[in-house]
């Protein structure tokens, strides 16, 4: 298991450094940069802050300054927020989006799971059917497209939960960022769960199981619920994926300080520095959140582990 | 009061009826076999004894065990009934065990869930039950997961759950299908050791098993109970045409016709053949080594082993479908080298293979018509569509398939129909030798024979040689001129069909002969079955690579390769083949 | 049974085909065109007799023609990602799972890294980086979209290439070409319609995402995302102006959902008895 581990996070790191490589590069290929605005500044001046920031320098060099500085943990200034660095901006805002997100995913599995579990052990009834019709529905339904509608419905028709995030203090405030959120992947997690479960039922352990007299409990908590949990973490990854992509369009209609709504500012400001030390932040935390699934993978899966 | 009482069963799916009308009971402490074919519905019967049916399923009839009317009760009621008064092991314990739990979990939880012990207790009594079936080291393999095991000690474990809970019935679902013959002897065994008093309801498609295991028998067909009597009884004079046809079709190793030594001209010829494949990191599996044969024209040979003794390995690297380490492969006077993509035409078109399973062996998406001309289009392209589409008729017709199947796709055929198919695709350009690589392991007993008898008419029709590959020793005997055993990718012994099984010289094939089931209850008991099963090709044992299962093992075994000699017409490579006495 | 036997695939497929059409009709057939601006009628709910079927937006332009552009647009997205995952994902599958070995290894963890990235957000920084730009768009789509494919195909490819007819056909001295085109194709058809179906969803959310945030198509230009950013800042006065797009590209991707479903369905129950 160790050995496993190990091999899992040396495998991470050439990722990682190609992802900070492309979004490094793409980033200074861009033709433009943050500071020929529409008021062209005096050349001298212009020098000045180029020479501060060192973008006068070549690129591979500028390249290596930037992954000295993210080895000690410094993503660099921002240029548009001129008296802060992009470590304490992410510092303000990555809290917010990381409990909204994780309440969000806890949501996701717990409800997902239940759905999908609870639709194959009614495998064919009514309640599988309509429990695959709401999920059928929830992952055909965007979440910029939801969180207007939920907005609109419960905020502005009905006035039972704050359409914004600053209007209000309290849990009541995450309901909808989270629900919206969630949303989605519950309908995909479901999916993945009911059929996986429903494979899973019919292997043969699971008969033998059954003709232990273990009980329907014991059969589904001990013996399928294992296997069957392993498409739902493969689909972490690209659920951890969709719910980053989701807080964008979430924070902005909720009007939550997160990490999304820096980065699309940042963006639209080319705000270089930001959007590159976000893009890099979450491609570690994706990198490294793939690399908690995979060994997680191999603590459930024996024979993985011993590959 | 009998144990079990089953009344008027009768299981539909559907307008299909798959067990019809079936009564039958088991005493206390009685061992009774149920056979039949596939399909026959005979496991359906045992799942439906402890109500594990399929949902689809629609069951009629009753059911008694002892007080309790199993037809009848709550899901709660089977719970108490199941492994506590009924245990159950099934077909493939690779299946049937949870790839994800360590055994002894497994094995806890029956216990636990049916608070027989405290949990301080559990973990001693699932070690002494793991010791009682016979797996070495059982505190190592109490931490195992199954994959981790060999197939025949999966299976011990297998027994092990089903018989913790001290049942008074144990069924067992073709508990042995799975597994290698010595192995399967060595379990047959156990579980006739083990029982106790324990009643037996034995299902299998095996008559040899139930002669040797079982006090009384019955016989199912399509779903029907055609007829049910003690096991001498039936085997003595069977009633039902079925019961009949079903004995008639089981090769006799011990009282067989076999054919006649072949004198052709050697046509295909092996000399050091080695094959290895390389396994993850760079280690490498010798699946094959060293291994020389010669084939004779309109002869049979058959190549005999147990899994892993590289017999398909063997003939794919003939074929030239995977690469020979060394050695040379000489057909017809010249050497055939490289994969089988450079091989000369007519070579590709004189050498054909039928594989195991028919299934897998004809494309899904072909009707039959094509699936069979297409070595046609290859290798005469000039033929016109009519003269295309005789030579196919005349193909099947050959395997004994009318017309009416040209325009079938693969999944339209039965078993036997595709294996037909998939001989008649081989047949068509006129090949001089055929290999068969277990072309009627996947088949019932009497579509077996049949597919058997075809090949060997063709043979006598055209001359055709044969290499049939099996680890069916009855088979073997009834269809092979010679016979070649592998043992873990190395020759041990070849010999005439006659010699073999009356002489044989090597204490493997001797014991692999003794570990044939004997469809017959009135032959004497079996000598003790071949210990240990086949160890790890990446690791294999020094000198003899059968010495650690060997009952003649000496010193020498362990320190040297025995070399290949000649006794009497008979080639094997044992040390101690001159002084030790095998025949029976 | 044939394919239409499925309800599924009948519903969900006749829906897209009739939205298709009315998206390439309709906007021919009304009086207006989805650039010019009327200050007369701003936000006008939607009616039969006012001529504007889906409402007015904020600068008078007829919704229902607008919303038939998006349509048009989300339609061109499936078009172009159904040729990307074709071309790329099926051929980069293929050919990794017929040769196999280290090459095979290669070639899918290069996949599982492209897997692993952020792409919205690479998108979004490329996007501001270079012109907003249409075709960036496409390119943006294609880079996610194939990778999915590309994995289905390669497995199922791997384990037909270990299939005995293989073998057989091998041995009998039919041609690789020969092979790839009689035995792999015909069995990986199935697989790769379903997924088709099943990526082109994928493909419109990524646009429409796009669009949604303001960086894809440009004004007057619209596509469904767009409207419903639109929408969204109406949409306490004039609901419709949110609900009727977000509706139809909801129905639109229900359907192609629905309809790989069924597709799945149809060739799992073929060729098994």
């Amino acid at each position: 298991m160790l050995r496993y581990t190990l091999l899992r996070i040396l495998g991470a790191i050439p990722t990682l450094l190609l992802v900070i490589a492309i979004a490094f590069m793409m980033v200074h290929a861009a033709p433009g940069g943050p500071f020929d605005d529409d008021r062209a500044l005096p050349p001298a001046i212009e020098e000045n802050i180029k020479r501060y920031y060192h973008l006068d320098e070549p690129l591979p060099k500028q390249f290596l300054r930037y992954l000295s500085g993210l080895v000690r943990g410094d993503l660099g200034p921002s240029y548009v927020h001129v008296d802060y660095t992009v470590n304490e901006l992410i510092a303000d805002a990555f809290p917010r989006s990381l409990k909204i997100g994780a309440l969000a995913m806890a949501l996701a599995l717990l409800a997902g799971l239940g759905a999908g579990t609870l639709a194959a052990l009614r495998h064919d009834s009514w309640l599988d059917r309509v429990v695959m019709a709401i999920s059928m529905t929830g992952i055909s339904i965007p979440v910029f497209v939801f969180a207007p509608i939920l907005v609109l419905l419960f905020a502005v028709k009905l006035n039972w939960l704050p359409a914004g995030w600053t209007s209000s203090s309290g849990v009541s405030r995450y309901l909808l960022p989270v629900v919206t959120l969630a949303l989605p992947q519950i309908a995909y997690i479901a999916r993945l769960t009911r059929a996986s479960m429903i494979d899973v039922l019919q292997r043969d352990f699971i008969r033998t199981a059954r003709a232990q007299g273990l009980g329907t409990m014991n059969v589904v908590w001990l013996h399928a619920l294992k296997p069957a949990m392993l498409p739902v973490l493969s689909y972490m990854g690209p659920a951890i994926a969709a719910i980053l992509t989701g807080s964008i369009v979430v924070e902005q209609i909720f009007g939550i300080g997160g990490l999304g709504h820096f980065f699309v500012n940042g963006a639209l400001n080319r705000d270089y520095t930001v959007v590159l030390g976000i893009v890099v932040f979450y491609a570690a935390l994706i990198v490294f959140l793939n690399l908690v699934v995979d060994i997680l993978y191999g603590a459930i899966d024996p024979r993985v582990r011993y590959r | 009061m009998s144990l079990l009482e089953v009344d008027n069963v009768s299981i539909r799916y559907g307008d299909n009826t798959v067990v019809d009308d079936v009564s039958f009971s088991i005493d206390r402490g009685e061992s009774v076999g149920l056979v039949g074919e596939s399909g026959s519905g005979k496991s359906q019967t045992a799942l439906s004894i402890l109500g594990l049916l399929s949902r689809q399923a629609r069951f009629s009839g009753r059911i008694r065990f002892d007080d309790v009317e199993l037809d009848k009760a709550t899901e709660e009621q089977l719970n108490r009934v199941r492994a506590r008064r009924i245990g159950m092991v099934f077909q493939d314990p690779m299946q049937a065990l949870n790839p994800y739990l360590r055994v002894g979990r497994q094995l806890r939880a029956v216990l636990r869930c049916h608070e027989l012990a405290t949990a301080a207790e559990c973990d001693a009594r699932v070690m002494e039950m793991l010791e009682r079936v016979g797996l070495p080291d059982a505190q190592r393999q109490f931490r195992a997961y199954p994959h981790q095991l060999s197939g025949g000690m999966r299976q011990r474990v297998m027994l092990a759950s089903a018989l913790i809970a001290g049942p008074d019935l144990l069924i067992a679902d073709e508990p042995t299908t799975a597994l290698d013959v010595t192995v399967q002897a060595q379990i047959l065994e156990l579980l006739e050791e083990i029982r106790d008093d324990t009643a037996l309801l034995l299902i299998t498609h095996d008559l040899g098993i139930v002669a040797g295991h079982c006090e009384r028998m019955l016989v199912l067909e399509s779903g029907r109970l055609v007829e049910s009597g003690p096991t001498t009884a039936v085997f003595a004079a069977p009633q039902h045409a079925h019961t009949r046809a079903l004995l008639a079709a089981v090769p006799r190793i011990d009282r067989v016709d076999i054919p006649p030594p072949a004198t052709g001209q050697s046509i295909l010829g092996v000399d050091g053949a080695s094959v290895s494949y390389r396994e993850r990191g760079k280690q490498r599996l010798q699946a094959v080594k060293g291994v020389n044969m010669s084939l004779r024209c309109g002869e049979t040979i058959a190549v005999v082993g147990e899994s892993g003794s590289g017999k398909s390995s063997l003939v794919r690297a003939m074929l030239g479908l995977v690469p020979m380490e060394s050695g040379r492969v000489v057909y017809a006077g010249t050497p055939l080298e490289g994969p089988v993509e450079r091989r000369a035409r007519e070579h590709r078109r004189d050498l054909q293979l039928v594989f195991q399973d028919p299934a897998s062996a004809l494309n899904p998406q072909m009707r039959v018509r094509n699936i069979v001309s297409e070595p046609l289009l290859v290798h005469e392209p000039g033929l016109s569509a009519r003269a295309r589409l005789k030579r196919v008729n005349a193909a099947l017709e050959q395997v004994g398939l009318a017309d009416e199947y040209l325009l079938r796709y693969p999944h339209e055929l039965s078993g036997g129909q595709a294996q037909r198919v998939a001989i008649a695709r081989a047949l068509i350009l006129g090949p001089k030798v055929l290999f068969c690589d277990e072309a009627v392991a996947a088949l019932d007993v009497s579509v077996r024979q049949q597919v058997l008898d075809l090949l060997q008419r063709v043979q006598a029709d055209t001359g055709l040689s044969i290499i049939f590959i099996s680890h069916d020793l009855a088979v073997v005997r009834s269809i092979s001129h010679r016979v070649l055993v592998l043992y873990m990718g190395r020759l041990l012994e070849v010999a005439d069909n006659a010699a073999l099984f009356s002489h044989p010289r090597h204490p493997y094939t001797s014991a692999l002969i003794d570990a044939v089931p004997v469809p017959d209850p009135v032959v004497a008991p079996k000598k003790a079955p071949l210990r240990g099963e086949v160890p790890s090709l990446l690791n294999p044992p020094p000198g003899c690579v059968f010495h650690p299962r060997c009952e003649h093992a000496r010193e020498v075994c362990s320190a040297t390769l025995p070399p290949m000699r000649d006794i009497a017409g008979t080639r094997v490579a044992c040390h101690r083949a001159d002084e030790i006495d095998l025949s029976r | 049974m044939s394919v239409l036997g499925y309800s599924t695939v009948r519903i969900s497929g006749g829906i897209l085909v009739a939205i298709a059409i009315i998206a390439l009709v309709g906007p021919w057939m009304s009086p207006h065109d989805y650039a010019s601006t009327d200050f007369d009628n701003l936000l006008l709910p939607p009616t039969l007799s006012g001529g504007h079927p889906f409402g007015s937006d904020s600068l008078g332009r007829d919704l229902f023609v607008r919303t038939m552009m998006g349509v048009r647009v989300t339609l061109l997205v499936a078009i172009v990602a159904s040729i990307v995952s074709l071309v790329i994902g099926v051929a980069y599958g293929a050919v990794a799972g017929f040769v196999g070995g280290r090459t095979d290894a290669a070639m899918m963890r290069m996949v599982d890294t492209l897997y692993a990235l952020p792409f919205i957000f690479f998108v979004i920084l490329l996007l501001v980086a270079f012109e907003r730009n249409f075709l960036l768009i496409f390119v943006a789509i294609g880079a996610v979209n194939w990778l999915d494919m590309a994995r289905i195909v390669r497995g199922q490819t791997l384990s037909l290439r270990e299939r005995e007819f293989v073998e057989a056909a091998r041995l009998t001295g039919v041609s690789t070409p020969r092979i790839i085109v009689r035995h792999i194709a015909p069995n990986l058809i199935g697989i790769v319609i379903v997924y088709l179906t099943l990526t082109i969803p994928q493909a419109i959310l990524v646009e429409s995402f796009l669009s949604y945030l303001g960086l894809g198509v440009q004004e007057p230009q619209t596509s469904l995302g767009a409207l419903v950013n639109d929408g969204v800042n109406h949409m306490e006065g004039a609901s419709w102006a949110l609900l009727i797009p977000a509706g139809l590209l909801a129905v639109i991707l229900m359907s192609f959902n629905f309809l790989g479903d069924g597709l799945r369905d149809f060739f799992d129950s073929r060729h098994t008895s």
